[in-house]
């Protein structure tokens, strides 16, 4: 398998301005000869839509909701980064690039992660140029605020709203060139496979999801933005119909899936309540500002948090991190929450949650000042809880948040098949073992803006594109592979739901491939994916039938994707018998509980070839080793 | 944990856009007070399935945290439910009681003909944007992002109406089946920014031409928008869309 990042020689600052210089460019009265598949509307679909399509190609955008402007992306709460130094602070490109690779712990790319540092500052001027309502100082300038992992104020936001602000502004941008007849839009479709002819990507399969039509669709460049793969947990913080499957579809046609065991817990969610519960909530992280983070010192003090006294709390993230407090990175908070609650200080019903709590904020800064920083959170929080914030701390616990690991792509943000792209959440690229908050956003629109439009236009006006027709057998067969797992489907006929196994699944990731993983769990969770797999192609029970709107099936096949695709996570966990960022392997970890890197054997990215052996999944390991040239590895410390 | 307790339910069935439709009851003696109303749904789906005598009920959601603008019932005649400032995913069981009738529905409106069950096609919306609720900016054309100051109230109002969804409550509660609210909403976000400025006319005109070509009704001023939208956006937005559309129609403006 090749693995070449193409990354350009040079200066890291000079990298991408070089690239830029060298990249083929396609003549404008050409690119309308060209089609390019986008699936996915997200910040990551959406923008790079908008943009090829402004630059004159015919795009064929996807999507599984009715509309566009539903993509998951627009639930994102807290914020993006830009390295704009609004705020005089100190901020710098080279400063949000080195926060990157260090909270991701040294596992991405040096030269994408530096590029993106570099990309945002254009990010936020695209957003404000489009009308997206960022929050603003009196003086008409746009505000800033900190955000987890950050020392500086380098964070933009919309109140809690910024995902869905930037996700209009996308939205909008596209329907502008639906409008010009440049974007051709199908909601409600879902790419169930990828054709690929002559080694390159030539097109994908859908299935209509109002009237179950089975669809083949041709391009000369595939873009996939399909998002991430959180819902393999079953509870996370992400949309229901979230899902794996056409990354899962890709890889299974040769696309290499690189780093799948990097999965990001969020630390303020609101606590699970039930066993019906079908997703979970999250707190945007900007509340822990302001927030305090703290558990009884007594285990199973059951007192009304209000009642306990000041000395007989323990402010567990304040006294261990001084320098940085509440506001150390994700992974650090949450597997903190995750210890206390261990040693049975955690409160609450199930004594799965610790109080974050805004009392000493509300006292020295006012109710007023609180809730317009924080009101819809609070309101949120009410509404879902009953409790009122105000009056009492919240109970937060950390949940399945957003996964790191995606399809692997070179600097282009090509994968290893040519003509297949591969943008935002559903790529692997940029943010190591760990993303930062108001990364992820950031990452989408620059992929989608300002990278994607030119690289696809560098492999389209180098790419050797013959003539081919939607009866090529490479289609046929793709076709015919989606009919047939359908058909499987409903075959089964058993008696067990879609959603008993989703969540059995669920259940063996958040035990074994979660918070913290050993040899031996994730040993025990290989061989439980597997029965279960082979309990689900037996015994599942898919209602209704194909030729119309069936939800049931839609989950049916997502979540097969999700029993092989979870198998991958542990196999490459356990692979890497190190810990850092989010990936914490017990037998790694120094006295005090900290994550213990290995750079000697474990700097590269994990990049896992499909090979099915008589149905048998067979994914052999290959590695890109990181190097890093421009910066020192340093153990990642916030004490 | 809290008891559960038992509900009634009367839920619209519709096998297809040509299809009659019909109310069709369910009990259900599992629901707690802190599920969502769509937990409450999949519970009874999970039962429909294991008895497997007919197909679960169809319904859209996505995000559960009320920002998707996905999820669209009508409880108990009312857009959403019973809660001011809720969308369906958000509306928890504690809002109803041991006993009660709940009447599901799917937003109606000749715009929003039915797919299947609960779940109607919104697209008109969509092309209600695409006739002009944006911007024209290409990529990578942008000046700083602070070279044009905006008064913080300026840019809070225009947030305001920026957060609308997209649900469809507003015209599902109109007894004209009214887009105004949607519409105004669009129009009030971007037209009152200094970056909507230059296209404020030919937006108006276009998206509220648009509007009708889909099949909306006129805006009679019911309010009844106002009073189910679960962002809360206010009225003044369809005042402000008129009076924008009254001074481009004078001008004589084109889509
Ligand atoms: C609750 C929450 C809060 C967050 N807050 C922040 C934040 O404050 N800051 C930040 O930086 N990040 C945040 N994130 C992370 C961030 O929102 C996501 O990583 C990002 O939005 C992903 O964007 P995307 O474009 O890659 O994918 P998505 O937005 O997930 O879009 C995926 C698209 O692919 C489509 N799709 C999927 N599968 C298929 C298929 N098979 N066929 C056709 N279409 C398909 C979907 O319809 C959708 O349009 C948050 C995430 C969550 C869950
Ligand atoms: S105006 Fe309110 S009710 Fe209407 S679509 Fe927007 S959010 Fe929904
Ligand atoms: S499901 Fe997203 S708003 Fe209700």
């Amino acid at each position: 398998m090749n693995l070449d990042a193409k990354v350009p020689s040079g200066p890291l600052e000079e990298k991408w301005s070089k690239h830029l210089n060298d990249i083929k460019l396609v003549a404008p009265n050409n690119k309308r000869k060209h089609d390019v598949i986008v699936v996915g509307t997200g910040l990551a679909g959406g923008s790079a839509a908008a943009s090829l399509a402004e630059l004159g190609y015919n795009v064929k955008s996807f999507c599984i909701q009715d509309s566009a402007r539903r993509a998951h992306s627009i639930a994102a709460q807290g914020g993006i980064n830009a390295a704009k130094n609004y705020p005089n602070d100190g901020d710098t490109v080279w400063r949000l690039f080195y926060d990157t690779i260090k909270g991701g712990d040294y596992r991405s790319r040096e030269s994408n992660t530096y590029r993106l540092a570099q990309n945002s500052n254009e990010i936020i001027d695209q957003a404000v140029a489009q009308g997206v309502p960022f929050a603003r100082e009196y003086g008409g300038l746009l505000a800033n605020r900190s955000f987890g992992g950050a020392q500086v104020s380098r964070t933009f936001y919309a109140r809690g709203q910024t995902g869905q602000q930037l996700l209009l502004g996308a939205y909008q941008a596209m329907m502008r060139q639906v409008n010009e007849g440049k974007i051709e839009m199908h909601t409600r479709h879902e790419m169930l496979d990828l054709v690929i002819i002559d080694g390159k990507a030539r097109g994908i399969i859908t299935r209509d999801l109002v009237s179950g039509e089975i669809q083949r669709w041709m391009a000369d460049a595939v873009v996939l933005a399909s998002g991430g793969y959180g819902n393999v947990f079953y509870l996370s913080t992400n949309a229901k119909n979230s899902n794996v499957t056409a990354a899962w579809r890709c890889h299974k046609r040769g696309a290499a899936f690189a780093n799948p065991c990097y999965v990001q817990i969020h630390p303020t969610c609101i606590p699970v309540s039930g066993d019906y519960q079908s997703k979970l909530t999250l707190m945007s992280e900007s509340l822990r500002n302001d927030g305090r983070v703290w558990v009884p010192k007594e285990k199973g003090d059951d007192r009304h948090p209000n009642d306990i006294p000041e000395d007989e709390r323990y402010y567990y993230l304040e006294e261990k991190y001084p320098a940085f407090g509440n506001l150390v990175p994700r992974d650090v908070a949450s597997r903190n929450a995750k210890i206390v609650c261990d040693e049975g200080m955690g409160v609450g019903p199930t004594g799965r949650a610790v109080y974050l709590d805004f009392g000493d904020a509300i006292e020295r800064e006012g109710k007023k000042a609180i809730s317009e920083k924080y009101g819809n959170l609070f309101e949120m929080y009410e509404n879902i809880t009953d409790d009122n914030p105000y009056e009492e701390p919240m109970r937060i616990f950390p949940a399945v948040h957003y996964t790191m690991g995606g399809l692997w792509v070179d600097y282009n943000l090509q994968s290893n098949i040519p003509g297949l792209f591969v943008a935002g959440e559903a790529n692997f690229s940029d943010h190591g073992a760990n993303r930062l908050g108001a990364s992820a956003l950031m990452q989408g629109l620059s992929d989608g803006y300002f990278i994607i439009p030119y690289t696809v236009g560098n492999y389209i006006a180098d790419a050797d594109l013959g003539e081919v027709t939607k009866d090529h057998n490479a289609f046929d067969d793709a076709a015919q592979n989606a009919q047939d797992q359908i058909d499987k489907l409903f075959a089964v006929d058993g008696d067990k739901s879609v959603v008993e196994f989703h969540r059995e699944l669920g259940q063996i990731m958040w035990d074994k491939v979660g918070i913290s993983r050993s040899e031996e769990g994730l040993k025990e969770a290989i061989e439980q994916i597997r029965e279960l797999r082979e309990e689900f192609w037996n015994n599942v029970r898919v209602p209704g039938e194909s030729s119309n709107y069936n939800k049931y099936l839609e989950f049916a096949g997502r979540v097969a994707d999700f029993l092989e695709l979870g198998e991958l996570m542990a196999k490459d966990a356990l692979d890497r018998d190190e810990s850092c960022g989010c990936h914490l392997r017990e037998e790694h970890q120094s006295e005090e509980g900290e994550a213990l890197r290995n750079d000697e054997e474990y700097s590269y990215v994990a990049a896992w070839e499909f090979e099915n052996v008589n149905g048998e999944l067979n994914e052999t390991l290959h590695k890109e080793d990181l190097e890093f040239e421009f910066v020192e590895l340093k153990q990642r410390s916030y004490k | 944990m809290s008891d559960t307790f038992t509900v009634h339910l009367k839920i619209w069935r519709q096998a297809g856009p040509d299809q009659p439709g019909k109310l069709v009851d369910y009990t259900l003696d599992k629901v707690n007070e802190h599920m969502s109303f769509l937990e409450m749904l999949d519970v009874l789906n999970e039962e429909i399935v294991a008895e497997g005598k007919e197909e679960p009920i169809e319904f859209d959601y996505d995000c559960r945290e009320g920002i998707c603008g996905s999820c669209n019932l009508m409880i108990n005649g009312q857009a959403h439910g019973p809660k001011a400032m809720t969308c369906s995913c958000q509306l928890h069981m504690r809002n109803f009681s041991d006993g009660d009738t709940i009447v599901i529905e799917p937003f109606r409106a000749k715009a929003f003909p039915v797919i299947k069950d609960l779940v109607v096609d919104r697209s008109a919306f969509d092309r209600i944007v695409e006739a002009g609720g944006y911007v024209s900016v290409k990529t990578g054309s942008a000046p700083d992002a602070n070279s044009i100051p905006i008064d913080k109230e300026v840019a809070d109002t225009a947030f305001d109406y920026a957060t609308c969804i997209g649900c469809g409550a507003c015209v599902a509660a109109c007894p004209n089946s009214s887009a105004s609210l949607f519409t105004g909403a669009k129009l009030a976000h971007l037209n009152r920014l200094p970056q909507g400025e230059p296209e404020r006319k030919k937006r108006t005109v276009a998206m509220v031409k648009q509007m009708e070509e889909e099949g909306f009704g006129d805006c009679s001023n019911f309010a009844e928008c106002e009073a189910v939208c679960p962002k809360g956006i206010s009225i003044s937005a369809i005042a402000e869309m008129r009076r924008n559309y009254m001074k481009a129609a004078l001008a004589g403006t084109e889509a």
